[in-house]
C-alpha cells in the first residue's frame, strides 16, 4: 500500500437464503438441476401469473436484522427494478428500494492491530435472483437457464467503514459466519450463494472528502475479494499519482489475470424506474413477531467466543477459530462436555489434529471420521495418563482410519502407558548400565544429557513409559 | 316456447332442471347463432365448439345424476385476457396471436368447476387498453344496436356477445371502466367488483393495482349468479382479499326502501350528453319511487381522476408488458441482428399503437427526474380521491350517475383522438382508483342506442349494487330490449 493514501471500502453482500422454495413461487431452489427444470410459470414470467411471498424469507431477514442489532422494519415494500435482459424473465426484478426490511445495524471485526472495529450496516433488503445466460457449447445462439430465477437473496449493504482489503475480508467473513450461524444461508461460495460487490475509493490521508469510487462486481471468494480490492487500490492510486482521475464505473475482477477492468458502459446507462410492486402487499411485521424471532435466535459468534474464553478459559485465538463456524463450536462443546480433559487441551486437538485431518481429506466437520464422543474418549485417556500426548496422535490416526475407539486402538496395539514404577526402574537401570560414559558425564554436570536418557528409555518402552515418571526416576538414579 | 338464446340464466336453469332442453341442445343453438352472427359482430377471437359440447355433455350427465355446480350447463364466454389451458389466449394482441396458455386462470377454473360451458374467447382492446374495441389486433367489434358503432371497450366482445344473445353472460375485466362502459353502450348489465374480490391470477395484467375481473350479463340476477362463483380468496393472488362471499342471488330480492343514493354534481356537468343525462335522471327517479332517497354528495377531487389514471395505469402497464420480449413466448421478430434488435422489433411488431403509447407514457412517468412529479403525485391524488369516496359513503349506500358521457359512438370517430377517447371513462375511473365496486345497468335509449346507469358502492358491497339493479329491473324493461337484427 502506498503511504499517504487512505482507502475507503463499502461492501454489498448478496446472500442466498436457504429456503426450500423460491421467494415468490413454489419451485425448488436446489442447486445443480438440469436447466429450466426448476422454473415454474411464475419464474418464467408467464402472462397472468402473480408472485406470492414466501414467508420464510421474512423470517430469515428478521433473524439477520436482529443478529446485527438492526431495526427490522415494521413495514417494508417490494419494488420493481425495470430493465431488459434475457435472463430476467419479467423485464423487472422484484427487490426492495425505499423501504427495505432491515435498517441500520452494525457488526464488529478485528482490525490489523488486533483491536475491535465497528462496521456499520446501512440496510439489508430482500430480492429475487435472475437466471443465467449460457453461451458455451451453443453455436450462434445463447441459452437461458432460469432455475436460479426467483431464488431469494438478502442483499446486505455496509457503510464505507472499511480501510483495507483485509478489513473487507474480515467483514465479509463475519457476515458469512453470522448467516451460517443463523442457518439462513449455506454460504456456499462456489455455487454463488454468497458473493459481494465492493465499492472502493482512495483519498489522501487526512482528507475528509471521499474520492471517486469504483464498484467491483460479483466477487465470489474471500481470496478474490482481497486480491481484487488490493489491485483496485493500487490502480486508483497509480491513476491519481500519474495526474489522472478515477472514473466512477463498474469493474469486473479477472482472477486469471489478477486485474480489474471496466464493464461495458452500456450496462450502467440504465434508469431502473423503481416503483412499488402492485402485485405484492407491503410486508408488515408486528413487534410481537420480532420478539418471537429474537427469542429463537441462536448464540452468535461474538457471544460464543466471549463465552468460550470465560467458560473454558481458552486462548482468545483458539476461541475465535472455534467459534467462527457453528458446527465447529458445537463439535468442540460436545467433545469438551464428554471428557474430563482440560478445555484448552480439547481446543488444541480440535484446532490442531482434527482440523488437520479434515483439511487433509477435504472433509467438513460434519463428515469427520472421528466423532466428538470418540475424540473425547481419546482425550480422557491422555488425562488419566493411560497414554501420553505423543501416543495419542498415533491412536488418533488409527481412529481416523476406522480402527475403532481410543480404548480399542490402545488395547489392540498395546499402547497403554507404563506407569508401574518398578517396570520403569528396570528399564532405567538397563539404560544407565548400557551407557556408562554418558552417565558419568551427566554426573559431572552435563545436565542436558537427561534428554538422551529419556529418549533411550522411551525407545526401549516403545514410547509407552510415562514421560514424567521416566524423568523423575532417571534423575534420581543418575544422581545416586 | 321462448327461444333458448333469449332466456336469462335464471330461465335457462329452470329449462335445464325441468328437462325442457339439455345443455348440449342449448350449446348447439348458441354455437349456431355465433356461426351465423359473428362474421358481422367480430365478438369472438376463438370459438371452442368442440370443448363446449363436451363440457355440455358432461354437465347434462352431472345434472341427470343430481349433481353439478351453480352454473351447471350454462354457457359463458371468457374475455380473451383470461388464460385458458390449451386454448389461444391472445389478449387482443399480435404479440400473443400464437400463444396457447399452459394453465387456467383462477376465474376460468372456478367457473369450470361450477359447470359453466365455455363457448369461446371474446375479442377485446389490445391488452385491455382502449374504450372502443378498435385497438384489437383482430379488428373492431361491432355494436349489435348499430353495426356502425363500437360496443365500447375494452370488454367489447363480451358485451356485444351478451347483447346479441350469443351467450347469456361473459367475463370481463375493468381497469378504468372496461366492463361498465361497454355494458352501458350495449344495453347490458356489467359489474366490476371491489379490488381484491376476484382473483387476478391468470388474468393478463394491464395495470395491476386497478385491474379487476367481473361479469357482463343481461340481468342483475344473472350477474349475481356468475359473480358468486368468481368471487373469493385465492392464495395465488396476494392482492385478493379473504372476505366472505355473501349469497348475491339471495340478497337481490330485498327492498331498497330507506337506502340513500348519492348524486355527484360533477357527473352531470357539461361533458355529459344531455339526453343521456335525462335518461339517468329518470332512472334515479325510478329508484326514488322504490323508496330510496337521493341526496347530493361531493367528490371534490373527482375531476382529477382521468389524469391520475393516465399516469398510474400506463406506469404499471409499462412494467407489466416488459415480459413480452420475444424470449420465452409470444411474438419474436425474425432474423434479429442482435439482442437489442430482437427486443425492439419483436415489441415493435407485436404491439399496436395504443399499447405503445401507454408503454411510452408509463416509462416516462417512472423515469428518474419525473417520478416525483408524475407517478408519486398521481398516487397522492389517488389517495385524495379514495378519501373523497370514503367521506361520501359515510352518508349514502350507493352513488348513482351516468356510466358514459355519450351513447355508442361510431367506429373510427375517436380513434385518432386519444384524449376524447380517454374521457369515455370519466365517470367510471374513480371506482377503480378507489378500489370500489361499480356497476352499469341499462336505463333507456337515446336515438335507439342504449344508456347505462352507473352505481358505485362501498367496499365489498357488491350485494347492495346487485340489489339496487335487480329492484330497478323489476320495474323497468330496458334490459329485455333486444337489438332488431339479433331477435
Amino acid at each position: 500500500m502506498s503511504a499517504g493514501w487512505e482507502v475507503v471500502i463499502g461492501l454489498e453482500v448478496h446472500t442466498q437464503l436457504a429456503t426450500r422454495s423460491k421467494i415468490f413461487s413454489g419451485a425448488s431452489t436446489a442447486y445443480g438441476a438440469e436447466p429450466n427444470t426448476q422454473a415454474c410459470l411464475v419464474d418464467l414470467g408467464y402472462p397472468g401469473v402473480l408472485p406470492v411471498l414466501n414467508e420464510e424469507v421474512v423470517h430469515m431477514a428478521a433473524m439477520f436484522g436482529l443478529a446485527v442489532n438492526a431495526t427490522v422494519a415494521p413495514r417494508s415494500v417490494f419494488a420493481r427494478k425495470n430493465y431488459f435482459y434475457p435472463d430476467l424473465p419479467k423485464g423487472y426484478q422484484i427487490s426492495q428500494y425505499e423501504l427495505p426490511i432491515v435498517g441500520r445495524g452494525e457488526l464488529f471485526i478485528t482490525d490489523a492491530e488486533g483491536n475491535e472495529k465497528r462496521i456499520g450496516i446501512t440496510r439489508a433488503h430482500l430480492e429475487e435472483d435472475a437466471g443465467k445466460s449460457i453461451h458455451e457449447g451453443l453455436d450462434q445462439s445463447s441459452g437461458i437457464d432460469l432455475n436460479r430465477a426467483g431464488t431469494p437473496l438478502l442483499e446486505i449493504v455496509s457503510e464505507p467503514d472499511m480501510r483495507s482489503a483485509k478489513e473487507a475480508v474480515a467483514y465479509m467473513r463475519k457476515i458469512h459466519s453470522i448467516v451460517r450461524y443463523l442457518g439462513i444461508s449455506d454460504g456456499n461460495m462456489q455455487e454463488g450463494s454468497f458473493r459481494c460487490d465492493a465499492n472502493i475509493s482512495v483519498r489522501p490521508s487526512g482528507q475528509e472528502a471521499l474520492g471517486t469510487r469504483t464498484e467491483l462486481k460479483n466477487l465470489n471468494s474471500f481470496r478474490f475479494v482481497e486480491k481484487a480490492i488490493n489491485f483496485e487500490i493500487e490502480r486508483q492510486i497509480d491513476v491519481i499519482e500519474d495526474g489522472g482521475a478515477v472514473v466512477q464505473e463498474t469493474r469486473l475482477y479477472d482472477s486469471d489475470k489478477d486485474e480489474t477492468r471496466p464493464m461495458r458502459s452500456k450496462e450502467e446507462a440504465n434508469d431502473y424506474r423503481y416503483f412499488p410492486d402492485p402485485d405484492l402487499l407491503p410486508v408488515e411485521i408486528s413487534a410481537e413477531y420480532i420478539e418471537a424471532v429474537r427469542l429463537e435466535l441462536p448464540e452468535l459468534p461474538d457471544a460464543k467466543r466471549q463465552r468460550f474464553i470465560e467458560e473454558y478459559q481458552l486462548k482468545a485465538d483458539d476461541a475465535a477459530i472455534l467459534t467462527n463456524s457453528r458446527p465447529v463450536a458445537d463439535f468442540y462443546e460436545a467433545t469438551a462436555g464428554a471428557t474430563d480433559a482440560k478445555p484448552q487441551l480439547v481446543a488444541n486437538w480440535v484446532v490442531g489434529d482434527l482440523s488437520g485431518a479434515l483439511n487433509r481429506d477435504g472433509l467438513d466437520i460434519a463428515e469427520s471420521k472421528v466423532s466428538a464422543e470418540a475424540l473425547a474418549g481419546l482425550l480422557t485417556r491422555i488425562e488419566d495418563n493411560t497414554i501420553s500426548g505423543k501416543i495419542a496422535k498415533q491412536v488418533f490416526e488409527a481412529m481416523w482410519d476406522g480402527e475403532g475407539s481410543a480404548d480399542e486402538v490402545i488395547d489392540s496395539k498395546g499402547l497403554k502407558q507404563i506407569t508401574d514404577s518398578s517396570a520403569i526402574e528396570a528399564v532405567v537401570d538397563k539404560v544407565i548400565d548400557a551407557h556408562p560414559g554418558q552417565a558419568a558425564e551427566y554426573k559431572a554436570g552435563k545436565d542436558k544429557l537427561i534428554g538422551f536418557f529419556v529418549g533411550q528409555v522411551m525407545k526401549e518402552t516403545r514410547g509407552q513409559a510415562n514421560p514424567g515418571q521416566v524423568n523423575q526416576i532417571l534423575k534420581q538414579k543418575l544422581s545416586d | 316456447m321462448m327461444d333458448m338464446h333469449a332466456k336469462s340464466m335464471t330461465e335457462l336453469i329452470a329449462g335445464l332442471d325441468s328437462g325442457e332442453f339439455t345443455s348440449v341442445a342449448l350449446t348447439e343453438a348458441l354455437l349456431a347463432r355465433i356461426a351465423a352472427h359473428d362474421d358481422t359482430l367480430n365478438a369472438f377471437v376463438t370459438v371452442t365448439g368442440e370443448e363446449a359440447l363436451a363440457a355440455a355433455a358432461a354437465a347434462d350427465a352431472a345434472r341427470a345424476s343430481g349433481q353439478g355446480g351453480a352454473l351447471n350447463g350454462l354457457p359463458i364466454v371468457h374475455k380473451d385476457i383470461f388464460c385458458t389451458q390449451g386454448v389461444k389466449t391472445s389478449c387482443g394482441s399480435r404479440m400473443l396471436d400464437e400463444f396457447i396458455s399452459p394453465y387456467d386462470a383462477t376465474v376460468v377454473e372456478r367457473l369450470a368447476r361450477a359447470g359453466a360451458v365455455v363457448l369461446g374467447k371474446a375479442n377485446m382492446d389490445e391488452f385491455a387498453m382502449g374504450s372502443s374495441n378498435e385497438t384489437s389486433f383482430y379488428g373492431p367489434v361491432r355494436n349489435p344496436w348499430d353495426l356502425e358503432c363500437t360496443p365500447g371497450g375494452s370488454s367489447g366482445g363480451s358485451a356485444a356477445a351478451v347483447a346479441a344473445r350469443l351467450v347469456p353472460a361473459a367475463t370481463g375485466t375493468d381497469t378504468g371502466g372496461s366492463i361498465r362502459q361497454p355494458a352501458a353502450l350495449t344495453g347490458t348489465v356489467g359489474i366490476k367488483p371491489t379490488y381484491g374480490r376476484v382473483s387476478r391470477y391468470g388474468m393478463i395484467a394491464f395495470a395491476s393495482s386497478l385491474d379487476q375481473a367481473g361479469v357482463i350479463a343481461r340481468t342483475a340476477e344473472d350477474a349475481a349468479r356468475v359473480l358468486g362463483v368468481m368471487a373469493g380468496f385465492d392464495e395465488r393472488d396476494s392482492t385478493s382479499i379473504d372476505h366472505p362471499v355473501p349469497d348475491y342471488v339471495g340478497g337481490i330480492n330485498e327492498s331498497i326502501k330507506g337506502l340513500k343514493v348519492g348524486i355527484v354534481r360533477q357527473h352531470f356537468d357539461e361533458g355529459l350528453d344531455p339526453d343521456c343525462g335525462d335518461r339517468v335522471r329518470d332512472a334515479i327517479a325510478v329508484i326514488e319511487s322504490l323508496g330510496a332517497e337521493a341526496i347530493e354528495v361531493d367528490l371534490p377531487n373527482i375531476d382529477f381522476s382521468v389524469p391520475t389514471y393516465y399516469v398510474v395505469a400506463p406506469a404499471e402497464c409499462s412494467s407489466n408488458l416488459s415480459r413480452f420480449d420475444g424470449v420465452r413466448f409470444g411474438h419474436r421478430a425474425e432474423n434479429a441482428e442482435d439482442l437489442l434488435d430482437m427486443y425492439c422489433r419483436s415489441r415493435g411488431e407485436g404491439f399496436g399503437d395504443e399499447v405503445k403509447r401507454r408503454i411510452m407514457t408509463g416509462t416516462y412517468v417512472l423515469s428518474a427526474g419525473y417520478y416525483d412529479a408524475y407517478y408519486l403525485k398521481a398516487q397522492q391524488v389517488r389517495h385524495l380521491i379514495a378519501d373523497d369516496f370514503k367521506k361520501a359513503f359515510a352518508d349514502v349506500d350507493v352513488i348513482a350517475g351516468p356510466t358514459a358521457p355519450t351513447p355508442a359512438f361510431r367506429i373510427g370517430e375517436k380513434v385518432d383522438d386519444p384524449i376524447t377517447m380517454y374521457l369515455n371513462d370519466i365517470y367510471t375511473i374513480g371506482a377503480n382508483l378507489a378500489g370500489l365496486p361499480g356497476m352499469s345497468v341499462p336505463c333507456g335509449f337515446v336515438n335507439g342506442l342504449p344508456v347505462g346507469l352507473h352505481l358505485v358502492g362501498h367496499h365489498f358491497e357488491e350485494s347492495t349494487l346487485l340489489r339496487f339493479a335487480h329492484q330497478y329491473q323489476q320495474v323497468t324493461d330496458w334490459h329485455t330490449a333486444c337489438p332488431e337484427a339479433f331477435q
